[in-house]
C-alpha cells in the first residue's frame, strides 16, 4: 500500500445554522487521484478549505506525513505542499494572465520582477493545456473557462504535493478535460496526491482511484473505484435505494413545439462578437446552441437578453419588430436569461436567498411596486421546494450557500418571473446528478406544460440531446447547422463542429 | 438571553453602543447634561435637546450619504451644495433691514431646494451617465460650488433680517421643541417609507454589491446611481436652509464648510460600509448624532476649538476600529466559543 500523505481524522465544521461537516475522516495515499463526491451543499468545499486554512475547524485532526499540522492561512498550507484551485475562481481579474499565474512568486533579476521571463513562462504553462491566449492582457478579456484553464496552469506549476481541483471541469469543453487530465496522471506519476471534486460521474471513474462520499456532511465511506458501481455510487450519494436511483436515467419524453412562433431573430449579429445568427422560436420548443467555447452561443444569448445591443439583423417577437436595448426591454417580452458566470453576473452575494430570488420580479414590477414581504417569503418558499435548495434559512446570504446551490437560487429568480422564453445557459454547471436531471426534466415540462421556449446552452452534449427538440450548431461566431429530431446526436454535431463551411 | 443575542448581532448594536458610552461620559462630567427644562415661553431647554438640534442638518446629509455610499459612490460636495442652497434661500429672501422678503419665504425654500437637487441631478448625470468616477465627478462642485454661491450673494454675506426665518432653525413660536428636529424627522420617515413601501433599498443594495449582476437581473443601474445622487442633492439643499438659517445669513466661504466630511464618517461609524452594499439608515442617523455629542462635549469640557479636530480624530479612530473587520472576527469567535449552536442532528450523527 502506498504511503499516506494526509489523514483527516473527525473533522468538524459548524457555520451559524448548519454543520457542514460532522466527524469526517478522510486518506490521501501519495500518486493517488481520490475523488470527494456528494450532493450540492454535501460539505465537498467545506472539507477543502478546512484543509487549506480558509476555515478553521471545530475539530478534529489534519496529519500531513503523519506530523499532526493545523495551516491557519492559505499561504501556509501552501509551504506545507498543498495547491489547489477553488470552486469559485479566485483570480485578480485586472491584473494580466501572467501576473496572475505567477503572484506572490514573481520570477525576479536584480530584486526586480523580470517581466520578460515571467510572460514567456506563463505562456508555456498554459501552452501545455493547450491554451493560447496573450497572457499581457488582463484577465477579464477571457471567459471563466479560460480563466479557469489559468487557475489550474498556475497550481501545477507550484511544486506541491497534494493538488485539490474542486470542480474544475465544470467549464471546461471534453477537449480542455482530456488535456487537464493528461497533465493529472502525469503529477500522479511524480507520486503527487490529488483531490478531485467534480459532479461528472465518467470524468471520476475515468481518472479516479478511489472515492469518499459526503452526506449532509457525513462520511458515508471510502471506496475503490472499480469496487463501487455507478448506481451504488449515486445511492450512496442521495441516500436512496438502489432502484429510486435508477429512476434517474429515465428520460422525459420530449416536448412537441408548437406551431405558433414565439421570437424570430434574422441574420442577427454584434461587431466584434458575433457574425451571423438565425434562430427561430416556437411555443413549446426546447432549442441548444451547441458549439465549443466562444462559438457564439453565449453571445447570441446576451444579444436576444438586450446585454448587448444588436448591431445587425432583426428580431421580431410574436410577429411584432422588436428593439433590445437592454434587459428590460427584453423581460418586457417575457424573455429571462440565467447567464453563464453566476459569479459575477448571476448572484449578488451580500444579499439574501429572498432579496435574490424575487431580486429581477421586483425590477421588472419597478421600484414602487413593492412585492409585499409575505408574498416574497412565498415566492421563495415555493421556489427552496421546487428545486430543492438546500439552504438553513430563506435568509441566508447567498454566499454563504454551496456552489450548486447558488446555481438554482439563479434558476429561481427567473423561473420566478414567469417567462415565456427561458435561456438557460450553462444551466447545470456545478450542480450534482440528481439536480441535473431534474432541471433537464424542468426545462422539458415547462415547455409541455405551459408552452414556454427554453434556449439550452450547454457544454455537455449529452444533455443537449437528452433536451433538446432542435439544436443549432455554431462555430466561429456564426450558425453552421441546425439538427432536428432525428438527426440530433452527439455525433451528428461533432461533425457540424468540425465540418467545412456548410 | 434570546434577545441580547439578537441585539448583539443586529447591525445597530456597535453604533448605539458608541451613543451610549458618549451620552453616559457626559451624563457623569458635564453637569446639567441631562436637565431639560421648560422656558418662560414654553420651549423646552437643555443639553440633550442642543444636540438633537444641531445634529439636525447632519443627519439629513447623512441620510443622502448613505445611500450614495451604498452604490460604492460618495459624494464629497454635499458641503458645497448646503452653501448653494443657503445662497439661494437668503438672496431670494434679500437682506433688507426692515424685514421685509423680497419674495415669500416658502418659494425662496422652495428655490433652494430645487437649487440642491439640481446639483444632485448634476453629480447623477456625471456619475451614472458619463461613468465619471464619484470622487473627481463631485469634486467638481466641492470646488466650483462655493465660487457659484459668491456669484449669487455678489461676494457679500446676505443678512436677513425677515424674523421667521429664523424660525427654520429655532422654534416656531407655540412650539415646545426646536423646528429642525422636526424637519429631521420628517427627512428620516420619508426615507424609512421609501425603504417600506418601495424596492429603493433593494435595488441600491444590489448595485453596490455587483453592478454587473444587477443589470442582468433587470435592474436599470445608470437610473439607481443617478437617483441616489439627485436625492443626496435634495437632502443638502434642505441641509443648506438649516444652516442659513442658524446664523440667519449667507456665508458661501463657511456654510457647510466641512460637513461633507462629517456625512461620510457618520455613515460609515453608522456601520455602512464605504465599499457600498448593505447600509444601514439607523445607524447613519445615530452615527451624525454621535458626531454632534462628540463636538458638544468637547465644548462642554472646554476643548478649544482649534484642538477639536484632534481629539475629534481620536475618538472616530477608535470607534472604527471597534467597528473594523478584525474586531468582528474576534468577536465572533468570541461569541462561537461561548454561544454554542443548537444542533438537531447531533444525536443522529452519533448514532450513525
Ligand atoms: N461561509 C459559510 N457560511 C455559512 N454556511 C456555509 C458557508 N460555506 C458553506 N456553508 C454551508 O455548508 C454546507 C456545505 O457547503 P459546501 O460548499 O461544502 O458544499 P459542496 O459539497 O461543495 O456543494 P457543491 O457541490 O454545491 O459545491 C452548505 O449547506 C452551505 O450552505
Ligand atoms: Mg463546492
Amino acid at each position: 500500500m502506498a504511503n499516506v500523505l494526509l489523514e483527516m481524522r473527525q473533522i468538524d465544521k459548524i457555520f451559524p445554522g448548519v454543520r457542514a461537516l460532522s466527524k469526517v475522516d478522510f486518506t490521501l495515499r501519495a500518486g493517488e487521484i481520490h475523488s470527494l463526491m456528494g450532493e450540492n451543499g454535501a460539505g465537498k468545499s467545506t472539507l477543502v478549505k478546512v484543509l487549506t486554512g480558509v476555515y478553521g475547524r471545530d475539530g478534529g485532526t489534519i496529519l500531513l506525513d503523519g506530523k499532526e499540522t493545523t495551516p491557519r492561512t492559505t499561504k501556509e498550507a501552501q509551504e506545507c505542499g498543498i495547491s489547489t484551485v477553488y470552486q469559485e475562481v479566485n483570480l485578480c481579474s485586472n491584473l494580466t494572465v501572467a501576473e496572475n499565474i505567477f503572484i506572490g512568486r514573481q520570477p525576479k533579476k536584480h530584486g526586480f520582477i523580470d517581466w520578460t521571463t515571467m510572460n514567456k513562462r506563463a505562456a508555456e504553462l498554459l501552452q501545455r493545456l493547450s491554451v493560447r491566449i496573450d497572457v499581457t492582457k488582463t484577465l477579464d478579456h477571457y471567459p471563466v473557462a479560460v480563466q479557469q484553464m489559468i487557475a489550474i496552469a498556475r497550481a501545477v506549476d507550484v511544486s506541491a504535493r497534494i493538488l485539490i481541483l474542486d470542480e474544475p471541469t465544470s467549464s471546461l469543453d471534453e477537449q480542455e478535460t482530456q488535456k487537464l487530465f493528461t497533465i493529472i496522471r502525469q503529477l500522479k506519476k511524480q507520486g503527487m496526491g490529488i483531490i478531485f471534486i467534480s459532479h461528472f460521474l465518467d470524468q471520476v471513474y475515468e481518472l479516479c482511484d478511489r472515492i469518499t462520499v459526503l452526506r449532509n456532511g457525513k462520511l458515508i465511506g471510502a471506496y475503490d473505484v472499480d469496487k463501487l458501481p455507478k448506481f451504488e455510487l449515486i445511492a450512496k450519494m442521495v441516500g436512496k435505494s438502489l432502484s429510486d436511483v435508477q429512476d434517474f436515467e429515465k428520460r422525459e419524453e420530449k416536448s412537441q413545439p408548437s406551431e405558433e412562433m414565439f421570437l424570430e431573430a434574422s441574420h442577427i449579429g454584434c461587431t466584434g462578437s458575433l457574425v451571423d445568427m438565425d434562430v427561430a422560436i416556437h411555443k413549446g420548443e426546447v432549442i441548444g446552441f451547441a458549439g465549443l467555447l466562444g462559438s457564439g452561443r453565449t453571445e447570441t444569448a446576451e444579444l436576444l437578453f438586450g446585454i448587448h445591443e444588436i448591431t445587425h439583423g432583426a428580431i421580431t417577437v410574436n410577429g411584432k419588430k422588436m428593439h433590445i436595448k437592454e434587459p428590460m426591454a427584453a423581460m418586457k417580452q417575457k424573455i429571462a436569461f440565467c447567464p453563464e458566470d453566476r459569479k459575477s453576473s448571476g448572484i449578488i452575494e451580500d444579499l439574501s436567498v429572498r432579496e435574490n430570488i424575487i431580486l429581477a420580479m421586483q425590477a421588472k414590477d419597478g421600484m414602487f411596486r413593492h412585492i409585499p414581504y409575505k408574498e416574497q417569503v412565498k415566492i421563495t418558499d415555493d421556489c427552496i421546494k421546487l428545486l430543492n435548495i438546500k439552504v438553513s434559512s430563506r435568509e441566508q446570504l447567498i454566499r454563504n450557500l454551496s456552489g450548486g446551490n447558488q446555481q438554482k437560487v439563479i434558476i429561481a429568480r427567473w423561473l420566478a418571473t414567469q417567462p415565456e422564453l427561458l435561456i438557460l445557459d450553462e444551466p447545470t454547471r456545478g450542480i450534482d446528478v440528481g439536480t441535473k436531471s431534474e432541471i433537464q426534466k424542468m426545462a422539458i415540462t415547462l415547455a409541455k406544460k405551459r408552452g414556454m421556449c427554453v434556449i439550452f446552452i450547454s457544454s455537455e452534449m449529452d444533455e443537449m440531446v437528452r433536451t433538446c427538440t432542435k439544436l443549432i450548431v455554431l462555430r466561429d461566431r456564426r450558425k453552421v447547422a441546425e439538427l432536428e429530431n432525428e438527426d440530433i446526436s452527439s455525433e451528428n454535431v461533432m461533425r457540424a463542429i468540425a465540418g467545412g463551411e456548410g | 438571553m434570546e434577545k441580547l443575542k439578537q441585539f448583539t448581532s443586529s447591525s445597530l448594536f456597535l453604533p448605539i453602543v458608541a451613543l451610549a458610552v458618549l451620552l453616559i461620559f457626559n451624563a457623569v462630567f458635564v453637569d446639567g447634561f441631562l436637565h431639560i427644562q421648560l422656558t418662560e415661553d414654553g420651549r423646552l431647554y437643555g443639553r440633550l435637546i442642543d444636540i438633537l438640534n444641531r445634529s439636525s442638518s447632519l443627519v439629513i446629509l447623512s441620510l443622502g450619504m448613505t445611500f450614495v455610499i451604498a452604490t460604492s459612490g460618495i459624494d464629497i460636495s454635499v458641503g458645497a451644495v448646503v452653501a448653494i442652497s443657503a445662497a439661494v434661500v437668503c438672496t431670494f429672501i434679500g437682506g433688507r433691514g426692515d424685514g421685509i422678503p423680497e419674495h415669500p419665504m416658502v418659494l425662496a425654500m422652495l428655490a433652494a431646494v430645487g437649487a440642491g437637487v439640481v446639483c444632485g441631478i448634476w453629480n447623477g448625470l456625471l456619475v451614472a451617465k458619463f461613468k465619471i468616477q464619484a470622487v473627481v465627478a463631485t469634486l467638481i462642485l466641492m470646488t466650483a460650488g462655493r465660487g457659484i454661491a459668491q456669484l449669487m450673494t455678489e461676494g457679500q454675506i446676505i443678512t436677513v433680517y425677515y424674523k421667521p426665518f429664523s424660525y427654520i432653525s429655532g422654534t416656531i413660536p407655540g412650539n415646545i421643541l426646536p423646528t429642525t428636529i422636526f424637519i429631521a424627522a420628517a427627512m428620516v420617515l420619508l426615507v424609512v417609507f421609501l425603504m417600506k413601501k418601495t424596492s429603493i433599498g433593494l435595488f441600491v443594495q444590489s448595485v453596490g454589491i455587483n453592478p454587473t449582476a444587477s443589470r442582468f437581473s433587470g435592474i436599470n443601474v445608470t437610473l439607481v446611481i443617478f437617483l441616489v445622487y439627485a436625492f443626496s442633492g435634495l437632502c443638502a439643499g434642505v441641509s443648506g436652509l438649516i444652516e442659513s438659517s442658524l446664523i440667519r445669513a449667507a456665508d458661501a466661504n463657511n456654510a457647510g464648510l466641512n460637513m461633507e466630511m462629517d456625512a461620510i464618517l457618520a455613515v460609515a461609524l453608522g456601520g455602512t460600509l464605504l465599499s457600498g452594499g448593505k447600509f444601514y439608515i439607523g445607524g447613519s442617523v445615530i452615527g451624525a448624532i454621535t458626531i454632534q455629542t462628540l463636538t458638544t462635549t468637547m465644548y462642554a469640557l472646554g476643548v478649544s476649538a482649534d484642538q477639536l479636530p484632534v481629539v475629534k480624530a481620536i475618538a472616530v479612530i477608535a470607534i472604527c476600529l471597534i467597528q473594523s473587520k478584525r474586531c468582528q472576527e474576534i468577536f465572533d469567535k468570541w461569541k462561537a466559543r461561548h454561544m454554542q449552536p443548537d444542533n438537531p442532528e447531533e444525536k443522529a450523527v452519533n448514532k450513525a
